[in-house]
């Protein structure tokens, strides 16, 4: 998977509302014209497949939306959109981008990682001014 | 207590950065503001304006703190201070909380147990607002960590994705330990789970004190809601996500 932001994977449903999809495929809805991708693989079967409706994957021209251009891939079966992929995201430098008000978070990655070698805060549930010495911030806050 | 240090900080900056730390224990817990700043940025700019977020931090200590019997929140809970009077951040803070108890649909509320208590909404309120003066400074990306929970950001004009932070989440039944890293660029992280003392965490819907072990964590936007979410997340995983797709766009629950 690419490195993309997982606020996007967050906030499927509102992305799709930007792109104007519509599940009658295939169709140019607004400002999105959707294609069948040549020999889709049709993604895992979703939880709304209907019988008879086979997955089909679908490649979105780059579309402008108040965040920059997004191009997209859909999986759709049975008239529900079963999978996203984000194939192009809008991070220009120093951009800002809004939701509710808020610029969104830039986030890079996540992993599962047992590793505290390489890490510059920590973020846990019982952080007190009594057990500071001894905590891994207070390591972590030496110069 | 202040210390800085010229060097070259990791990361993917090709150019030096200055790497500032503060750390000064306020509202009862540690507060850990982390700069790198570009060379340009004049050392005592940036020691000034963490001295401006600590400011505010006590500030806010001292309209908020239910430990001491004399504060203005404590104050206005007995009735002998009248919210008009008082400073307009406790109304603020108040709206703040309803409106916290009604997007989390009654996982996140001041008022259970009978006694106003915003603490847990005034924390993440308090440290966001406290990284407006870091976000003033051209050059410069921040990180501020209060009890665990964390804002980052840069200056204007800045490349969030040029200077992230490292955001270890720290493993509920192993101190010291990090069991998931999240590095971002701009945003908060916050952590919720059992009290510090041992004591119990309560289910505001039932008073029932919540049992599970562990904690949960919520990345978004701003650090007052992930904190309120992270709070909600905790009391019930499972309502709190269902509250968070209708209520929180943006709010991403990472850790259980």
């Amino acid at each position: 998977m690419r490195r993309i932001t997982l606020w996007l994977l967050s906030t499927i449903s509102a992305l799709v509302l930007l792109l104007s999809y519509s599940t009658s495929l295939p169709s140019r809805a607004g400002s999105v014209q959707v294609l069948p991708a040549a020999g889709s693989s049709g993604g895992a079967a979703g939880p709304g497949q209907a019988s008879g409706a086979a997955p089909r994957t679908l490649d979105g021209d780059p579309v402008q939306t108040p965040y920059g251009p997004v191009a997209v891939e859909i999986t759709v079966a049975g008239g529900q959109i079963t999978q996203v992929h984000m194939l192009q995201v809008p991070w220009g430098s120093g951009q800002d981008q809004q939701i509710n008000g808020y610029a969104v978070p830039v986030l890079i990655e996540e992993t599962t990682s047992a590793d505290s070698a390489h890490i510059d805060m920590v973020s846990g549930a019982t952080f007190t001014s009594r057990g500071y010495i001894e905590s891994l911030q207070s390591a972590l806050d030496q110069l | 207590m202040s210390t800085a240090v010229r060097g070259i900080a990791g990361g993917s900056h090709a150019i030096p950065v200055r790497r500032h730390v503060r750390v000064e224990q306020v509202m009862g817990m540690p507060v850990s503001c982390h700069v790198r700043a570009l060379p340009e940025v004049p050392a005592g700019t940036v020691e000034s304006a963490m001295s401006s977020v600590m400011a505010h931090l006590r500030h806010v200590d001292g309209l908020f703190s239910t430990w001491r019997g004399d504060t203005p929140v404590m104050r206005w809970r007995r009735g002998e201070l009248d919210e008009r009077d008082a400073h307009p951040w406790l109304a603020e803070v108040r709206q703040l909380t309803e409106e916290a108890r009604l997007v989390t649909e009654g996982l996140f509320d001041a008022w259970f147990a009978g006694d106003y208590d915003p603490t847990g909404l005034v924390k993440g309120w308090a440290v966001q607002a406290a990284s407006a003066y870091l976000q003033l400074l051209p050059g410069v990306s921040y990180a501020l960590g209060a009890g665990g929970d964390i804002t980052v950001g840069t200056g204007p004009d800045a490349d969030p994705s040029a200077s992230p932070w490292r955001v270890g989440v720290e493993d509920p039944r192993r101190r010291g330990a990090v069991v998931r890293r999240i590095t971002l660029g701009r945003g908060a992280v916050a952590t919720s789970g059992a009290a510090a003392r041992g004591g119990h965490v309560l289910d505001p819907r039932t008073g029932a004190p919540v049992t599970r072990s562990g904690s949960a964590t919520v990345v978004g936007p701003d650090l007052l809601w992930a904190d309120v979410w992270a709070t909600a997340a905790f009391v019930d995983p499972v309502a709190a996500a269902a509250a968070m797709a209708r209520h929180a766009p943006g709010y991403r629950l990472v850790v259980l």
